[in-house]
């Protein structure tokens, strides 16, 4: 495996499998720093100092570089971070710290999908990107994104091409169904009296930070849920002003829905994980179970609305390909 | 903080006029951070385009007073004391307030013609880190379009439009036309149809780029030159790139491509 890191990568971490591997034996030999740990280890270690009362003025931690590379490899190598903190901040990295704090950087799960044609359980729907789980299991590798898209996208693309070509394209549509979303969509327009979209968005994004962030308790995710019933009958009561052309508060009202949906998934799938597995992280089980390494939560909502209730299933994960299998062994 | 009046372009395609909101700012904020609280609060149907809030995606383009900017680039506190006028790209057709229809860019980009390589040569393509980065200035590009929005050729001359690719892709093409792996001769359509000589050297466009790509010294000024060099002949346009190709040996090149 360690053949198939890039030049550059290796002359910063180790040059050779056995300078790497006597890394994670003992932190303090090889290249690696270990600020480079992966990014849950990382932002757990920043929520964990703040917390302590260890933080920076604005409630983050104090990230480095100056003392450790040279101003001209600092410009080089992080042109768009030197020039973002100059310009921002006043800030210029090659001379001083900077002040850094997690944030949410990608969604792990997502839509379930058949992994050969990018489908959904929905006939005739195909998701592919950060919309689709499964890919990156509980921790993202840095990267790893981009090329899931380019892979992904691809097999979502051939996979619809090919529904469209075995002719059984769907599906009945239901004038009903049509009409009823398209009155959903425009309640929001044609309510006199009601709530800012803007206004329950913040709210349900400093909800969702506070207790369904980094470090979840069984306690708080209860808790959120409960919250989250109650952002549910404030989103059917959002009211917007202005025209159908390109209106953002109207664009949020159609989006809060959904924003809900994930975070009712989110939340409920948090509670029902009682281990620690990568990006999850629970307070109240810290350890990683290997019964819980057998499945994901597959959910699903009961009524097919937005606010339906929503129900978990244990969906076993699927053996590991055998060309896959051979791959791993290659590597150790 | 003291509060700050925004006066704001609002309207569309029929019309519009400006409209002031005085509204709160906090240590730090950007343009961007006043209109999306704008939003939030009395406005929730103002208009505006933006994505990263990072100066990387080159969706929220603007004019702020005046002057074209990126609105997430630009600090309220490096602003002159007083209103602050905001107001979409005066270049492109309004959709509404602040936003723009841009595909006029997009619809130059599809004139570009790509990069045509030799056939691959034993061994696979082999490219200097020098050529690498000639091109790489150029490739840092956030089609904010902010260029094309300044340059007085199609600002002050709508029926130009046609006739000219402009900064943001002259630099696309002197990016393709110093590539050592490209065979493809583009001078005659940049003489012809895409208006390289309706540029005068201003500058403008310079000035106003976020990534502070060199346009003119660097892409204009060399296009132009190329586009007068040996009066199109083709042999000696060949001769230059087989040149630049062959002039450095395997040995004498620091950095080899990763395999
Ligand atoms: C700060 C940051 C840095 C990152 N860095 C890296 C990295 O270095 N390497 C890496 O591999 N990955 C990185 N990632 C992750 C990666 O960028 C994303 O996972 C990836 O871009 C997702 O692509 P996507 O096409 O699946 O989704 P998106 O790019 O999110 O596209 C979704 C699109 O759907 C549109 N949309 C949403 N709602 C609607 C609607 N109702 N109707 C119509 N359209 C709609 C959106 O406007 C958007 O264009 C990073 C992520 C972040 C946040
Ligand atoms: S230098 Fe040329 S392209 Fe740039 S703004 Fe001036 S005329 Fe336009
Ligand atoms: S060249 Fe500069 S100003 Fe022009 S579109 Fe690209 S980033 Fe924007
Ligand atoms: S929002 Fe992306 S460049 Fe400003």
């Amino acid at each position: 495996m360690f053949n198939y890191v890039p030049e550059m990568f290796r002359a910063e971490t180790a040059e050779t499998e056995e300078e790497g591997d006597k890394w994670y034996d003992d932190h303090t030999a090889g290249r690696r720093p270990p600020e480079l740990l992966p990014r849950d280890e990382v932002a757990r270690a920043i929520n964990t100092e703040v917390k302590a009362g260890r933080g920076s003025p604005h409630g983050g931690v104090f990230l480095d570089i100056a003392s450790r590379r040279t101003p001209e490899y600092i410009r080089r190598r992080l042109p768009s971070m030197y020039h973002q903190f100059m310009e921002l901040a006043g800030v210029d990295i090659t001379r001083e710290s900077m002040e850094i704090g997690p944030t949410c950087h990608y969604i792990m799960g997502g839509v379930q999908v058949i992994a050969d044609s990018a489908a959904t359980a929905v006939p005739g729907l195909f998701a592919a990107g950060e919309a689709a789980g499964g890919l990156h299991g509980a921790n993202r590798l840095g990267g790893n994104s981009l090329s899931d898209l380019v892979v992904f996208g691809r097999r979502a693309g051939m996979g619809a091409a090919e529904y469209i070509e075995a002719g059984d394209v769907a599906t009945s549509f239901n004038m009903e169904e049509a009409e009823a979303a398209v009155k959903g969509a425009l309640d929001p327009l044609n309510r006199e009296e009601g709530e800012n979209p803007y206004t329950i968005q913040h709210d349900l994004q400093e909800m969702m930070q506070a207790l369904v962030g980094i470090i979840r308790t069984g306690p708080e995710l209860e808790e959120a849920k409960d919250k989250l019933d109650e952002f549910t009958e404030r989103v059917k009561n959002i009211s917007v002003k202005g025209a159908r052309a390109y209106n953002p508060g109207w664009n949020l009202a159609t989006d809060l829905p959904s924003m809900l949906t994930v975070s009712r998934s989110t939340a409920l799938a948090a509670s029902l994980r009682k281990e620690s597995r990568g990006g999850h992280t629970r307070e109240d089980y810290p350890n990683p179970d290997p019964e819980f390494a057998k499945f994901n939560f597959a959910l699903s909502s009961d009524g097919g609305n937005w606010d339906s209730p929503i129900s978990a299933a244990q969906s076993p994960l699927l053996p590991l390909p055998d060309e896959l299998k051979a791959l791993l062994e290659e590597a150790h | 903080m003291a509060d700050v009046t925004m006066r704001i372009w609002r309207g569309d395609a029929t019309g519009g006029d400006f409209e002031n909101y005085t509204i709160s700012q906090n240590e730090g904020e950007v343009v961007l951070d006043i209109i999306h609280r704008i939003q939030a609060t009395e406005a929730p149907d103002l208009a505006c385009r933006w994505n990263c809030k990072a100066g990387k995606c080159g969706s929220c383009s603007a004019e702020i007073n005046g002057k074209p900017r990126l609105m997430c680039m630009t600090r309220m506190d490096d602003l002159p004391e007083g209103t602050v006028t905001v107001t979409p790209m005066k270049t492109f057709p309004i959709i509404r307030d602040l936003v723009t229809d841009v595909s006029f860019n997009f619809e130059m980009a599809k004139r570009v013609p790509a990069l045509l390589p030799p056939p691959m040569p034993e061994g696979g393509y082999r490219m200097f880190q020098q050529d690498v980065e000639r091109g790489q200035e150029f490739r840092k590009c956030i089609e904010c379009f902010m260029c094309q929005d300044v340059c007085h050729v199609i600002r002050d001359h709508e029926e130009n439009k046609v006739n000219y690719a402009g900064p943001r892709f002259f630099i696309r093409y002197a990016e393709l036309e110093m590539h050592p792996l490209d065979t493809n001769d583009r001078r005659e359509l940049l003489k012809e149809e895409l208006g390289l000589g309706y540029c005068n050297i201003t500058k403008c466009c310079t000035e106003v780029c976020p990534e502070h790509i060199h346009i003119t010294d660097n892409a204009i000024i060399p296009l132009k030159e190329r586009v007068v060099d040996a009066d199109y002949d083709p042999v000696a346009w060949l001769g230059r790139k087989i040149r630049r190709r062959t002039k450095k040996t395997a040995a004498e090149a620091s950095v080899q491509p990763a395999p």
